[in-house]
């Protein structure tokens, strides 16, 4: 197996967090830097969507949009068609919320590599409540012919996916977190849009996870491991196109998966791991997720054990599944 | 690049010939609108034979104008205009709206690259057009302009309003816009669906030069055109003034031959439309003799 270089403990008590918005942040400016081409436009949330830094070093190649998110989106096809290389960001909530149509006619129809940056995805949002915790997302951009799909786990990869982006020549969309999450990733940990990676090898159950559920499947699998359950733990940061291979190899060893994602599972990963398996590969699933319900305020923490999308909760559904299969 | 140096009173044959196109389009297709494309013929044949450095043997020439048709479902007239300006055979006018054709129903790039963009869900060929204005003006662009359509209902589009604030922000006044003001949309005439007036007072309040004009003379097109490039502080718009259905007597005013050819309530068979249309187009309302006749 391909070395990850994950750090050594998800569980040390001063493991480092950061919001995976800042790694966007950074790398915009990386990729700024290493092309001129590449410009970004923002719908009034330019220092929570780390747009900032990158509006600060070029100023000239940063559009202020105001609350217009369907400008948004047309605009950035627009900047696309003239030969720029545009990020687009607000919260995930209104574009691709709000602006869903947009992005279909004019970027996904019209097959113009914009880069369409959601951020404050998932119920972790917390206290600003439901109109702010996008959940829907993935299930709109997968749906859509072109659109490649995005969720790093960490600030790390959000850097590495944010140049990858910058070289992309399809539409994109990533979804971004609010809130501070562990770093597990490393400068080493391999990237590439398309893969999905086993960051953790294991023979009883396969936990398939994406965005900054990933940390908590490798947490499941260390409960698991103290279980005596062996769990391989599949990281998938790009849910369009999914990598098949990855996962049915996987799901072939073990025979039992859970699915992990802080979204809809109806259209999400869960939805796009069932589809994959139904018509490939039958086998026992388990998906960790929203069910079809809206989110509310609270503390992050709060709301994610609140919802069930913890560890805990995917090393519970594992168990479940180990007693199906008996 | 081709230079055209035509008359007004060619331009004017031009427009009528892109006319006769659109109706034989419209009944081969059996489906589409006819009141748009007709009335926006002298701004199309203004464009595309005097106003904007193109080259339908090159598309994708890099010094080209950019032309955005944010109502894209008046699109057979944009049609008439590249196969008349020899962008591709008048033969294939007639696949329009057929399954394999380039010319889809709505204006689609990735099957025709001169079209620029895909449009046609109302509201947002502004915001592209700006944002192509906006990329030429960060590469320094100088002496490309960048066209766009608009129809009148399709003003009711919050996206529109969202892109004329960003135009006027920035001051893009390498792009030119029109509004073929023909007072109609599906519903009926746009006063009573959603009144738009004043609409010049709408546009000035976001930033821009308004410019008005009867959107059916081809001379008035053309000056507005060359007045708007001069006008270097504000984007423009034209409020190009047009007769729906125009050159077609028992099509215009009657916002019914906005949506279907076919399906006008107590219209004859579509041929027999057609037929009527185009005899009306060739002998000038009567004024002279058909040469099919």
């Amino acid at each position: 197996m391909a070395e990850m270089h994950l750090i050594n403990d998800v569980r040390a008590k001063d493991i480092i967090k950061e919001p995976n918005r800042a790694g966007f942040g950074r790398g915009l400016v990386a990729a700024g830097d290493a092309n001129k081409n590449v410009v970004a436009a923002c719908a009034d949330l330019t220092d929570s969507t780390k747009m900032d830094a990158f509006a600060k070093k070029y100023p000239e190649r940063f559009v202020e949009m105001g609350i217009a998110e369907q400008n948004l989106a047309t605009f950035g096809a627009g900047l696309a068609a003239g030969g720029k290389v545009p990020f687009i960001a607000s919260y995930a909530a209104f574009s691709p919320g709000r602006n869903w149509e947009q992005i279909r006619t004019t970027i996904c129809l019209n097959d113009r590599p914009v880069k369409i940056i959601g951020a404050h995805a998932g119920v972790s949002v917390g206290p600003d409540g439901a109109t702010h915790q996008m959940l829907e997302d993935l299930a709109l951009m997968r749906a859509l012919p072109n659109m490649v799909v995005i969720a790093p786990c960490d600030s790390v990869e959000a850097e590495k996916a944010t140049l990858a982006m910058a070289g992309d020549s399809r539409p994109n969309y990533m979804r971004l977190a609010r809130e501070a999450t562990p770093i597990i990733t490393t400068a080493q940990t391999p990237f590439e849009i398309g893969k999905a990676y086993i960051f953790r090898e294991g023979t009883d159950v396969t936990l398939v996870a994406t965005g900054t559920m990933t940390y908590q499947a490798l947490v499941a699998a260390d409960i698991l491991a103290k279980d005596g359950i062996s769990a391989e733990v599949v990281h998938v940061p790009t849910i369009k196109p999914l990598d098949e291979k990855t996962i049915l190899a996987s799901a072939k060893k073990t025979g039992l998966v859970v699915t992990a994602e802080e979204a809809q599972i109806n259209g999400g990963l869960g939805g796009a791991v069932a589809e994959l398996l139904g018509e490939q590969l039958p086998t026992l699933l388990k998906r960790i997720g929203m069910r079809d319900h809206f989110g509310e305020s609270g503390e992050p923490n709060e709301l994610i054990e609140h919802f069930g999308l913890t560890g805990p909760h995917i090393a519970m559904a594992a168990h479940q599944l180990i007693g199906l299969k008996k | 690049m081709m230079r055209y140096i035509y008359s007004i009173e060619e331009l004017e044959e031009k427009a009528n010939d892109i006319r006769q196109d659109i109706i034989r389009m419209l009944e081969h297709a059996g489906s589409g609108h006819s009141a748009g494309p007709l009335d926006q013929a002298e701004i199309f044949t203004a464009l595309y034979f005097n106003v904007m450095q193109h080259d339908p043997r090159n598309p994708g020439w890099s010094q080209r104008d950019i032309l955005i048709q944010s109502n894209g479902h008046t699109v057979p007239v944009r049609y008439a205009a590249m196969a008349e300006a020899g962008d591709f055979e008048k033969s294939e006018l007639m696949t329009l709206r057929k399954l394999g054709s380039r010319l889809q129903g709505h204006p689609e790039r990735l099957k025709l690259p001169a079209l620029e963009t895909t449009s046609g869900p109302l509201g947002s060929g502004l915001s592209q057009a700006a944002g192509i204005a906006m990329a030429q003006r960060m590469d320094g662009e100088t002496h490309r302009w960048v066209y766009v359509t608009m129809g009148a209902g399709e003003l009711d589009e919050g996206n529109i309003w969202e892109a004329a604030m960003l135009v006027g922000k920035y001051k893009l006044s390498n792009l030119i816009a029109f509004v073929d003001r023909n007072n109609i949309q599906i519903d009926g005439p746009t006063e009573h669906v959603m009144p738009l007036e004043d609409l010049r007072g709408k546009w000035e309040a976001f930033g821009w030069h308004v410019l008005e004009i009867d959107g059916n003379d081809i001379e008035a097109v053309i000056d507005a055109c060359h007045m708007a490039k001069a006008i270097v502080e504000k984007p423009v718009v034209i409020l190009a003034h047009t007769i729906p259905g125009k050159g077609v007597d028992f099509m215009e005013y009657d916002y019914h031959w906005h949506g279907y050819f076919v399906q006008t309530p107590g219209a004859p068979p579509v041929n027999e439309t057609a037929k009527a249309a185009l005899k009306e187009l060739r002998t000038l309302r009567g004024k002279i003799k058909s040469e099919a006749e």
